[in-house]
């Protein structure tokens, strides 16, 4: 028997450099020489640009240059994500703005300096003269008549419409339905709030026109072809290195203007320019999350058959495209609204709306949370109207189990499922049938208490090349890895993707371990730096486990299989005879006859003694593009109290229980959705970017916008069911973003069901006390629940 | 992130530091809540005289009544035998103030010059009678607490003068609590409420109660107090008390986005309530 590092929680080996702070970030590279820039941002969400003086900025000690709009001559920050049909209009995103900004932190110009304080002393003197103009934030507004026109060639502020589905068929399915319940929902704006802010800092070689970029990227390959494309470089002359990076989110996807400008400027002025973002402007300036104004409408039969779903949503794209922002509110978004049920009829209408917020792009889940949210409101909305429990609504609406493919009207093919038996093992944890006895006594002595239940799937691992390239992505999304063993047998696993805080040099370290015997301790994830790893398109979208994996148990087989090949050679025995088993062959009856995985790759190596025809050298790569994404599901549930005094929310409980297929470090997952879980409750109940009617970020500190905090949470109850991808080399699917996806709804529909006794049908997220509590009021002015 | 340029001196005492502020300067005691606010550049003093290092502001001593020194931090108020046995709710408070990082360095001196009226020692000082020391370049004075408060972060401090302490009666035969609704987000509190009650058997004899956080400063409550004294504190008192403490408080409410005014006025009673029945339990 061999044993599997494979399933095994051992410690991540990232932490003792990240937790004794010896990790090395972007900003603790120090260049000798270095100049500091800093940007001068705009004050208004909404004006012309009349003038711009610098003169006093440039005359203070220590400056060396300040450029505007007018100086830079980059092109324009591209947006990378080209949804078809869908009538798109990419607006000019200048690095630095050009006679107008179109929101609150807009660069309009930039300062270097010798010193940090004294560029943002500079900065703070250049003198801009503004003319401020209306702005608009809500983005259904924003898309309606009258709103203030904030690029001249997108009409409407309308970016894209985007509508794939046959609406004639939605339209029959609702027409022919017992009962139709509708919502309007507000996913509002949430801020990603990586605990590394961004950095970048550049340096170009004059004589070899090498450009090096450092920046806080999750998809630094992403960079270099991005930066290549503004900067004018020959992409073979751009390194771009993502040293450590403290979380991102998918804030870390987009290349910004930051990243453009420390570039330009140091060709510029050939000397290194360095950029680290304050955690005010990373609130002000990196993409946002969410901001749908979703009009969500369920179609269902009175004995609680989900008949349809279909929406229009308005997704406020802020002032300029991000770099896969339109992707978001569509494919990532429309095609999930069948979710783990078996709904026949789906329709989606996103519209795509320039707005003067900060620009939106991918924030953990990145559409798939937005439409999980709508389906499970919409489904508690259901059970209410028909009079029947919520879970016995979802129980009739689960699609049954498979193993391997199953079509859903959206278009998706679903790798693998087994929704009902996650989902009676949720509600078996959670003791589901006793908890409404409970909540009936509780409610007999005036105490609130509720119970959501979610029900998810979702589609992640993306993904397919040749889908990529029929929905507009302008890139692939398969991945490549290189298995690399040097004559003493140690491993070096250089990988394109970029993880920065998900665990994957150990979990990736793990999948190499199981497949070819070498110790998880002498292999070592290599990643971050264009020239040291091969081509890949980065990490986001879970994605990092399921495609590189694939790709590195690929290249780990192929040595294994270069290792059997070899061994028989050296043991002068028929490949056929060869036994492996925990990183040795032997051969078959006579097992003292051995070569372990490290003699042979030294023997690969030294190439003395080598069959016909075999190259020397220890060492596979692997391309691999997934055949589908992986839809990894579950289900949630969770308990809370609400006191009715004031509004506040106790969160009891909460249990997920979770298939990703088999778990490489159950941990790790373990820590994937605790973390994933906690950003998704905050949705629900704490965070949400505010911005006053002039677009001003009212929300742009920690004072006002609120993180969650440990002390706002039960200790979790997972749980998890097995159901492998058939598709994977290994079986796995991601597990970045499940809890995100599906614990929004679950604690929303949880404090919404407390609340129903007192007459409350609906609220705005976050549900902050002072608007629980006032719904209280309201709720109980119109006469309770009844 | 990046404060701008300012000169820094450090003074080995009350009578050097007078002697070194200048006109635009600061004392610089733990500098907890100066720093951020300079780092924000939303204030950028030319001189920081730092006193966090004078012998004579530290410390805590008790003799009749209770005499804190200005840079005496947050934690040795919260965790003094002294303090908890005089007025267990000003502990309390100090105690609820930012983390533990913060309750080591930031100083009860610091905290109520900066007057955020969403902290939670300044709420304890006016309900409980305490009276700031304070020293200028003519001589001592002293004012009360419940005085010294002005308005939304503004005090009775003249410029140049220092805060070097504060006293407090001798509380330890009252029943007081300082109970905290915090907002989420920072932890200062969306409302404060301290009450002090001196119990003569099962009548409340005397009540002292004060606002934070609701409101622009710390706002003593007459009319809650009225409310509460001479009765048992049974139910009808506690409702009465809670509807008056909404009117004590209504000319000086303060709110934000998330948490408005009329929110927090009604929270000013229901948290007084809870803080009649911690002070009592």
């Amino acid at each position: 028997m061999s044993t599997r590092i494979f399933g095994s929680g051992i410690k991540r080996r990232e932490d003792p450099r990240l937790i004794t702070g010896e990790a090395r970030y972007t900003d603790d590279i120090k260049l000798p020489g270095v100049l500091h820039m800093a940007v001068v941002r705009s004050p208004y969400a909404h004006a012309n640009i009349l003038g711009i003086d610098s003169a006093a900025a440039e005359a203070m000690d220590g400056v060396v240059a300040v450029f505007t709009g007018e100086d830079v001559d980059l092109a324009g920050i591209p947006t990378a994500w080209l949804i078809p049909d869908s009538d798109l209009k990419t607006p000019e995103h200048p690095a630095l703005a050009k006679g107008k900004v179109r929101y609150v932190g807009d660069g309009v110009a930039i300062v270097l300096a010798d010193d940090r304080y004294r560029a943002q002393d500079a900065a703070d003197a250049v003198n801009v003269e503004y003319e401020e103009l209306p702005a608009v934030i809500d983005p259904e507004e924003a898309a309606g008549e009258g709103a203030p026109l904030i690029h001249d060639d997108v009409e409407g502020n309308i970016a894209f419409k985007w509508a794939p589905f046959d609406k004639a068929a939605s339209d029959a399915a609702f027409e022919a339905a017992d009962v139709v319940v509708s919502e309007r929902i507000l996913q509002q704006r949430l801020l990603p709030t990586a605990m590394e802010p961004r950095a970048a800092m550049a340096q170009y070689n004059p004589a070899t026109q090498e450009l090096t970029l450092w920046c806080t990227s999750q998809n630094p390959h992403i960079h270099r072809f991005i930066i290549s494309a503004v900067t004018g470089l020959n992409e073979n002359k751009v390194r771009v290195i993502a040293p450590e990076v403290g979380g991102g989110f998918g804030s870390k996807i987009p290349c910004y203007p930051d990243e453009a400008l420390v570039s330009w400027a140091a060709i510029k002025l050939g000397a290194p320019v360095k950029w680290t973002e304050t955690r005010s402007e990373n609130y002000l300036i990196t993409i946002h999350g969410r901001d749908h104004v979703q009009h969500v409408e369920m179609a269902a039969s009175n004995d609680g058959a989900i008949q349809g779903v279909r929406a229009t949503v308005y997704a406020g794209m802020g002032g300029y495209l991000s770099t896969a922002a339109p992707g978001i509110p569509t494919i990532l978004h429309g095609l999930l609204y069948v979710g783990p049920y078996t709904i026949d009829s789906v329709y989606c209408e996103s519209i795509g709306v320039m707005t003067n917020g900060t620009p939106t792009d991918a924030y953990r889940g990145a559409g798939r949370p937005e439409a999980t949210f709508l389906l499970e409101r919409m489904i508690d909305k259901v059970a209410d109207a028909i009079g029947m429990d919520p879970v016995e609504v979802r129980r009739k609406n689960l699609i049954p189990a498979f193993e391997d493919g199953y079509e859903v009207a959206a278009g998706l093919n679903y790798d693998s499922g087994d929704y009902s038996t996650a989902f009676e093992k949720a509600l078996g944890m959670a003791g589901y049938d006793d908890f409404r006895a409970q909540q009936a006594a509780a409610r007999a002595q005036g105490r609130y208490l509720g119970i959501g239940v979610t029900a998810y799937t979702e589609m992640c691992g993306l993904g397919p090349s040749q889908v990529a390239g029929a929905v507009g992505f302008q890139g692939g999304l398969w991945e490549s890895a290189t298995v690399r063993v040097t004559p003493t047998g140690k491993v070096q696993a250089l990988i394109g993707a970029s993880p920065h805080g998900q665990g994957s040099e150990t979990t990736l370290a793990q999948i190499i371990a199981d497949e070819i015997g070498f110790p998880v301790e002498d292999i070592e994830v290599v990643h971050g730096d264009t020239t040291e790893t091969p081509m890949g398109w980065g990490t986001y979208g879970s994605r990092t486990t399921p495609v590189t994996g694939a790709a590195l148990a690929h290249a780990a087989r192929k040595l294994k299989e270069k290792a059997r090949v070899l061994a028989a050679h050296l043991m002068e025995a028929s490949v056929d005879d060869i036994e492996y088993a925990d990183g040795s062959f032997s051969v078959k009856g006579s097992p003292d006859q051995a070569q372990s995985i490290q003699e042979v790759a030294l023997m690969a190596h030294l190439a003395w003694n080598m069959p016909e025809g075999m190259d020397p050298g220890f060492e596979e790569s692997q391309f691999y593009d997934p055949p589908n994404f992986v839809f990894p599901f579950g289900t949630h549930i969770a308990i809370v109290e609400v006191d009715a005094e004031t509004g506040v929310i106790d969160l009891q409980r909460y249990i997920a229980v979770d298939d990703c297929g088999p778990q490489i470090n159950p941990e790790i997952v373990a820590g994937q959705i605790h973390g994933g879980v906690v950003q998704g409750v905050a949705q629900a109940l704490c965070e949400g970017v505010i911005y006053d009617d002039d677009g001003q970020l009212l929300t742009g500190t920690m004072q006002d916008y609120c993180m969650p905090k440990a002390d706002m949470f039960p200790n979790f109850e997972l749980g998890e069911t097995v159901t492998p991808s058939p598709h994977h080399p290994v079986g796995v699917k991601g597990v970045g973003e499940t809890g995100t996806i599906a614990s929004t709804p679950t604690v929303y529909n949880a404090v919404l069901d407390a609340l129903a006794p007192l007459g409350v049908k609906q609220i705005d997220m976050p549900l902050t006390s002072a608007k629980v509590w006032s719904a209280i009021q309201a709720g109980s002015a119109n006469g309770g629940g009844n | 992130m990046w404060p701008n340029k300012f000169d820094y001196a450090r003074a080995g005492s009350v009578d050097e530091a007078l002697s070194l502020i200048s006109d635009d300067g600061k004392f610089l005691a733990g500098g907890h809540s100066l720093l951020p606010v300079m780092k924000l550049r939303l204030d950028a003093p030319e001189q920081l005289v730092d006193i966090g290092r004078i012998p004579e502001l530290s410390g805590i001593s008790a003799n009749g009544g209770l005499t804190i020194g200005a840079t005496t931090t947050h934690d040795e108020i919260a965790t003094s035998d002294a303090v908890q046995s005089m007025c267990s709710a000003l502990a309390s408070a100090c105690g609820q103030v930012g983390d533990q990082g913060v309750r080591n360095f930031g100083t009860i001196g610091g905290n109520i010059a900066h007057a955020d009226p969403a902290s939670d020692p300044p709420t304890v000082l006016v309900a409980c009678g305490a009276t700031i020391n304070i020293q200028g370049a003519d001589g001592a004075r002293s004012v009360s607490a419940q005085d010294f408060f002005v308005d939304l972060f503004e005090t009775d401090l003249e410029d140049g003068e220092l805060i070097t302490g504060l006293s407090l009666p001798n509380c330890s035969d009252c029943q007081c609590a300082y109970v905290k609704f915090p907002h989420p987000a920072s932890r200062y509190a969306i409302v404060g409420v301290a009450v002090c009650l001196k119990m003569d058997g099962g009548t409340c004899a005397q009540a002292d109660v004060a606002v934070g956080g609701a409101t622009v400063k710390a706002v003593k409550c007459a009319g809650a107090e009225a409310a509460l004294a001479g009765t048992s504190l049974d139910d009808a008192a506690l409702d009465a008390a809670a509807e008056a403490v909404k009117a004590d408080i209504a000319e000086w409410l303060a709110g934000d986005i998330a948490y408005p005014e009329a929110y927090r006025q009604q929270m000013a009673g229901v948290f007084l309530k809870r803080a009649v029945a911690e002070a009592t339990g």
